[in-house]
């Protein structure tokens, strides 16, 4: 039996294929959209990963650092380093800002990270070019989507750092490139005010009775002091001895030091359920609409296709042609159309993703779920134009 | 006349109930022997689609009975369950208009209907050529039916009509738009593939030029035929 659907389509491939060309695109967009989510969620998982941590020690009762706000005392390192089991602590500053550089500025999280080699919590996992920071310092090591260079001056608040490292997938869940800065430097960057308002601050400080008080000097000195430094970081990353089990040492620390703890997977667990959530859905929107839209496209093509070729049909129907031959060629026909169109969509998805300015990642696993979604599509789209078709009358062909 | 191709008596077929009621055939009898061209003339509302329709199983009469062949496939109700299978492989359809299918080439679209009855792909389309070629269309086996004439594109209709060897074939105004030549060269194609196929046609025409070409033409007025020699010229 000859294949209806496939030589109508060879007759007017042009129509089929252009339709499936627009459609392609459509379904390319379906595909980045799923790709931006799973970017988000990769870049979250590296995130962890290439902090080095087993464990993020918090503020009590908050989820950060990524979450939420988080302030520990700078020293509170030490205590963490004599609880069993735990056998490295470093403390990690984050904050988003504008980092500025001689042609313009570019928007970063600015990590503070105790210097030192590979393998350090907080320390970038790997490097695509240059080294680590080694001085206490005034260096920095940027993610390649930031466009440094290596050797470049960048300014944070009122300081500049020269570039001495790349890296690349250090983004914060808001897909921020991560520029790591010595920890020193991060803590006084991150509260940093400008000359004028520490005049003020000065100012307001000696005029309040209370540190001021004759007879007491040191007072003033002392508290003044205290306002230009910030004794504090948001987290202590901690990596355990090996062997040991992470909600275990979680359970100790959070008994002894009143502190909130972390694991790997209750982070993850943050990051992609609580932060990029509202991103997620918004995403799963589009992808509902993106999807309707297709449908709505691929029925309303093969409901055209259909109707024109109604005479056709109804003499298809008069020499005996059976339903479920007209049904599947109309069925074959919408089918065909999804599969030009998921080609060219893929192809296209694939050509493009790395032109976003966002990690896409297009997982083979979701492109198999989007042929099987775009198969389901075309199917159920074909329905109405089935519906039309097996409505013809074979009289239609006899006329009268 | 000898055994009938198809044999009709007292068609009725009634359109709607009650007052509404309106009689398109009034107790029709009709008879064409196998082998035999007739023509169906009538005024436009006298009937003809209607019977043609009844003819062809595509709509139900209300009362009668007819007779292919030996096979009587209506009688007050239809006697044959599988009516798109009868009108595959016992009835044959020419339109006035060709209505090939645009995507498939001439021989296949005479192929498709044995090859629909379930006939090999090979076997169907060797048989599509033999009648092409007895059609003298024979060279346009591969064309495309958008590449043909008029006249070649219902040489073709023609030969899909023949080609599962239907004992009927039912010709709705075959040659109304062609010119004399054409419509007289296609009817003359009718009356051979009729002699030898052994297949009873019925012509539903007004075209002038054809009708002297009937040895019996029925007439059909208000829902009755009548029936009528013809002069039977054939030009050769």
């Amino acid at each position: 039996m000859i294949n209806l659907a496939g030589r109508d389509i060879l007759h007017a491939w042009g129509k089929f294929v252009f339709t499936g060309l627009g459609l392609g695109l459509l379904i390319g967009v379906t595909l980045s959209m799923a790709g931006i989510y799973r970017g988000m969620v990769e870049d979250a998982k590296v995130l962890l990963s290439n902090s080095g941590a087993h464990l993020w020690v918090v503020q009590q009762d908050t989820q950060g650092p990524y979450a939420e706000s988080s302030n520990l005392h700078d020293d509170l390192y030490r205590g963490l380093l004599a609880v069993p089991g735990v056998a490295r602590a470093a403390n990690v500053t984050y904050f988003t800002m504008q980092v500025r550089r001689d042609s313009g500025d570019v928007r970063a999280m600015v990590v503070g990270i105790v210097p030192g080699g590979p393998g350090e919590p907080g320390q970038p996992g790997y490097l695509v070019a240059g080294r680590h920071i080694t001085r206490a310092h005034y260096e920095a090591v940027a993610d390649v989507t930031a466009g440094l260079r290596i050797g470049e001056r960048i300014k944070i608040r009122r300081d500049h750092y020269t570039v001495v490292g790349l890296t690349r997938r250090m983004v914060s869940s808001g897909g921020d490139p991560m520029v790591f800065i010595p920890l020193k430097d991060a803590q006084e960057a991150q509260f940093m005010k400008d000359n004028d308002a520490i005049v003020r601050q000065r100012r307001r400080t000696t005029a309040n009775p209370a540190f001021n008080r004759p007879g007491a000097p040191d007072v003033l000195e002392a508290v003044i002091a205290s306002q230009n430094t910030n004794p504090y970081v948001n987290a202590v990353l901690v990596q355990l001895a090996p062997g040991r089990d992470p909600e275990a040492v979680a359970a100790d620390i959070r008994r002894w030091k009143r502190l909130s703890v972390f694991t790997r997977a209750q982070m993850e667990d943050i990051l992609v359920g609580k932060l990029i959530a509202t991103s997620a859905r918004q995403i799963g929107m589009f992808l509902v609409i993106l999807s309707t839209v297709s449908a709505a496209i691929v029925a309303f093509i093969i409901y055209t296709l259909t109707l024109g070729k109604i005479r056709e049909i109804a003499v298809l129907k008069l020499i005996g042609t059976r339903n479920r031959t007209i049904a599947g060629m109309i069925m074959q026909q919408a089918v065909g159309l999804g599969v030009i169109g998921f080609v060219v969509g893929k192809i296209a998805a694939t050509f493009w993703a790395p032109i976003f300015p966002k990690y896409v990642l297009l997982l083979p696993g979701d492109a198999a779920l989007g042929f099987v979604a775009v198969v389901v599509i075309c199917v159920l789209s074909s329905i109405m134009a089935i519906r039309a078709a097996l409505k013809v009358d074979p009289a239609e062909a006899i006329g009268g | 006349m000898a055994q009938a191709g198809v044999r009709i008596n007292g068609l009725l077929k009634r359109y709607g109930t009650g007052d509404a009621a309106v009689d398109a055939l009034k107790g029709v009898d009709m008879q064409v022997a196998p082998g035999e061209v007739v023509g169906l003339i009538g005024p436009s509302g006298s009937g003809k689609s209607t019977l043609l329709k009844c003819l062809g199983a595509v709509i139900e009469p209300t009362a009668g009975r007819m007779t292919l062949g030996e096979v009587v496939i209506y009688d007050g109700r239809w006697q044959i369950r599988d009516l798109r299978t009868l009108r595959r492989d016992k009835i044959g359809f020419v339109f006035q208009a060709p209505y090939l299918i645009p995507f498939l080439d001439v021989t296949d679209n005479v192929a498709l209907l044995p090859m629909l009855a379930g006939r090999p792909n090979g076997e169907a389309r060797h048989r599509a050529r033999q009648l092409l070629e007895a059609l003298d269309v024979g060279h346009r086996a591969e064309a495309m039916p958008a590449q043909l004439s008029g006249g070649e594109q219902q040489r073709v209709a023609i030969a899909r009509a023949l080609v599962n060897r239907p004992p009927l074939i039912l010709a709705d105004e075959p040659t109304a738009p062609l010119d004399s030549e054409r419509a007289l060269t296609v009817i003359q194609i009718l009356n051979q593939m009729a002699a030898q196929y052994e297949t009873a046609v019925i012509v539903v025409t007004h075209d002038e030029k054809i009708i002297p070409t009937f040895k019996r033409i029925y007439h059909i007025r208000d829902g009755r035929t009548h029936e009528q020699a013809g002069e039977g010229r054939i030009m050769q």
